[in-house]
């Protein structure tokens, strides 16, 4: 029992158990089947995380080795760009080949921007916070020079599969970041990759004395953080069937960082949690997903959100607990 | 005995003599570059446009960029220590519509004014509170602070809330001439005394010294017997009451209070310092360099307007090259002194 309390991930956990049992009372359709697949609150929440759930997995292995990527954001509206701009011009637009050969342009953009932060980070040896802010402050300029500065409106069906589509009863978009942590859980747990994730994260040069291609790995999880980017980006243009090169992935880096932090990963990297970045960013969603449920006024939505995270924050720290409950608990102790 | 004790002293002298036949000291290399490429930029904008040599253009540079300039003196602070604050852009934002709310409701300017001081001062000794006892990494308290500050304001009013107030207005249609068709206002005034004052803070105090070191190392600092975690919770204080002069500078600026005004200046503020040579790995960095990274932004937006066809996004791609050139050559620099 104690050790269930204990495990870094309790208290995430508790707290979304207890969102979605509040959502559970208060929504009008928690889950139901409606025309063949799953419908209700539980199923936007999951539907709403997925881009959430694909940009944090990738800061969790860049914080992993002890980095951060703060151009998520950008590379987001860079990728939804590329694919409304090239989409715009096919003479069919929904003809699933050309679709599919476009997301393939655009995930193969978010991957150079991923491997131009990588080559900043491990080959020139740039501090990671500085070399993605770069991109981070130039990247949305490139999406707004891509676009003209305009919203590209796009009208195919299959593009728009990727968020609003549906598939076995689930939603697309969900699938592929359950795919996205699949492969990653799979990569980093049954193989060696996630030791020497760690390894890196812990000690670069020590790695590089080990033997291990320190600098391999870490352009390659800058590269991983961009496509997964990229992907995210695709999913939020294709829920609005348009770029907006301004409003996509608008911030999206602080909250992927904070679920990757909630999830139990320290930023100083050397140790991550997939499961615990997962329940991170399902948590973030729902928390917005909850507060307009039990009709706390728009107005006061980031304000609940904030103290959310200040006590999670909180929670989290060692010297937080020490100091707060380890005095009562020494008072308690003496009284008996 | 006597020859192996002298050759150090003789040593001395002679090496620094002939660092400075060479080159200047490799600390003002990179705000020495920022110098050189603001000239670059300004002779280019001379040579290039009519009327870009006008005094006023290169005075109104402290007018449009009065904000940024007092938010990036607090962030230098923070940034020489070795932390971060993310939340300096909700912090102007909570003080326009904070100072907008109460002035209309008819608070008196000479009680508003410290109020929202005070508050901002009090938000960021907060955060320096939070980091330095219960070891919070400063980026995420900062960030936490950010939802705090932002959802803060949005709570208070959702919309832009016009300032109506005289004194208000007063200040902000006060005009000061320094020259024949110079004119600037008491905003751009405020930013350089701001700028003026931290300099000879952070270079002339004790406090000053204790910023730098602890920059350099904390545990070392601490060693020392310096004030490790007072002038830590001081720096983020400053940071704070930075920002929320700046958001007082804003109000006066835009004469309206709006829970979005300041979005992204955390971002602004961060990247003028590293344009001006602030170490973000800390213990480096002078505020004068803040001062000439914030005129380089300023030039860019200028000759973009001068220009006049160009698309607004060239301000970021061209902010973001110049992010990547002087990052670099802080690099090399930093490896040659190692």
């Amino acid at each position: 029992m104690n050790s269930i309390v204990k495990n870094r991930l309790f208290w995430p956990a508790v707290i979304l158990v207890v969102l979605l049992v509040v959502n559970a009372f208060t929504s009008n359709q928690f889950i139901t089947v409606q025309n063949g697949h799953l419908f209700g609150s539980l199923i936007d929440i999951l539907r709403g995380s997925s881009a959430l759930i694909l940009v944090a997995l990738g800061m969790t292995l860049v914080i992993a080795t002890g980095g951060i990527d703060l151009s998520v954001g950008a590379v987001m509206a860079i990728s939804g760009a590329v694919a409304c701009l090239l989409i715009q011009d096919l003479p069919n637009q929904n003809a699933i080949g050309p679709v599919l050969g476009v997301v393939a342009v655009a995930i193969g953009v978010s991957l150079v921007m991923g491997l131009w932060n990588g080559s900043l980070v491990a080959i020139i040896g740039v501090q990671p916070i500085i070399a993605t802010l770069i991109l981070m402050v130039a990247g949305r300029g490139i999406a707004q020079l891509i676009t003209d500065g305009q919203i590209i409106n796009v009208q195919s069906g299959p593009y728009a599969t990727i968020a609003t589509g549906f598939f076995l009863g689930l939603p697309v978009a969900f699938l592929i970041a359950a795919a996205a942590v699949a492969l990653i859980l799979l990569l980093t747990r049954r193989t060696a990759l996630g030791l020497l994730l760690e390894s890196v994260g812990g000690s670069p040069t020590a790695s590089r004395l080990a033997g291990i291609g320190a600098r391999r790995i870490t352009i390659m999880v800058y590269v991983v953080a961009g496509g997964f980017a990229g992907l995210a980006g695709l999913i939020y243009s294709a829920n609005i069937k348009s770029a907006d090169s301004i409003s996509a992935g608008n911030l999206i880096e602080l909250d992927a960082i904070l679920a990757v932090v909630i999830g139990g990963t320290a930023l100083i990297g050397g140790r991550f949690s997939i499961a615990g970045t997962v329940i991170g960013a399902i948590l973030i969603q729902t928390l917005s997903v909850t507060v307009v449920a039990i009709g706390i006024p728009p107005e006061a939505n980031l304000l609940f959100k904030a103290v959310v995270v200040v006590a999670l924050c909180l929670s989290q720290s060692p010297d937080f607990r020490a100091k707060v409950f380890g005095r009562f608990k020494t008072r308690q102790a003496v009284a008996a | 005995m006597t020859t192996a004790s002298m050759t150090p002293v003789t040593k001395g002298p002679e090496l620094n003599k002939r660092r400075r036949v060479y080159k200047p000291n490799a600390k003002y290399i990179p705000i020495l570059a920022t110098l050189g490429l603001l000239a670059i930029m300004y002779i280019t904008g001379i040579a290039n446009y009519d009327n870009f040599g006008d005094p006023s253009v290169f005075v109104n540079l402290f007018r449009d960029n009065a904000v940024l300039l007092v938010v990036a003196v607090g962030m230098t602070f923070v940034i020489i220590t070795g932390g971060i604050d993310l939340s300096v852009g909700a912090v102007i934002s909570l003080t326009t519509v904070l100072t907008a709310t109460l002035l209309k409701g008819d608070w008196p300017p000479l009680v508003v004014l410290p109020a929202v001081l005070i508050l901002g001062a009090l938000i960021g000794a907060g955060q320096g509170a939070v980091i330095h006892f219960f070891k919070v990494e400063p980026f995420i308290a900062t960030l936490a602070g950010l939802f705090l500050a932002r959802g803060l304001a949005l709570f208070i009013n959702q919309q832009s809330i016009p300032i109506r107030n005289e004194t208000w207005s007063a200040i902000s249609d006060y005009r000061i001439e320094l020259a024949d068709g110079v004119v600037t206002k008491p905003n751009a005034i405020i930013a350089v005394l701001v700028v003026i004052i931290a300099a000879a803070v952070l270079a002339w105090t004790r406090f000053g010294r204790n910023v730098y070191a602890i920059g350099g190392s904390s545990d070392s600092a601490l060693l020392m017997g310096l004030p490790v975690g007072r002038t830590r919770i001081v720096v983020y204080t400053i940071s704070g009451f930075c920002a929320a002069l700046g958001g007082v500078l804003y109000s006066i600026n835009s004469t309206s209070g709006h829970a979005l005004q300041g979005n992204g200046y955390e971002l602004d503020a961060i990247a003028a310092c590293v344009i001006g040579g602030v170490l973000l790995t800390g213990g480096a960095g002078y505020v004068w360099g803040t001062l000439l990274g914030v005129m380089v932004a300023g030039l860019i937006t200028t000759i973009i307007n001068f220009q006049g066809d160009l698309n607004a996004a060239w301000t970021r791609i061209v902010v973001g090259v110049l992010l990547f050139v002087f990052i670099v050559m802080q690099r090399l620099v930093t490896r040659k002194a190692k």
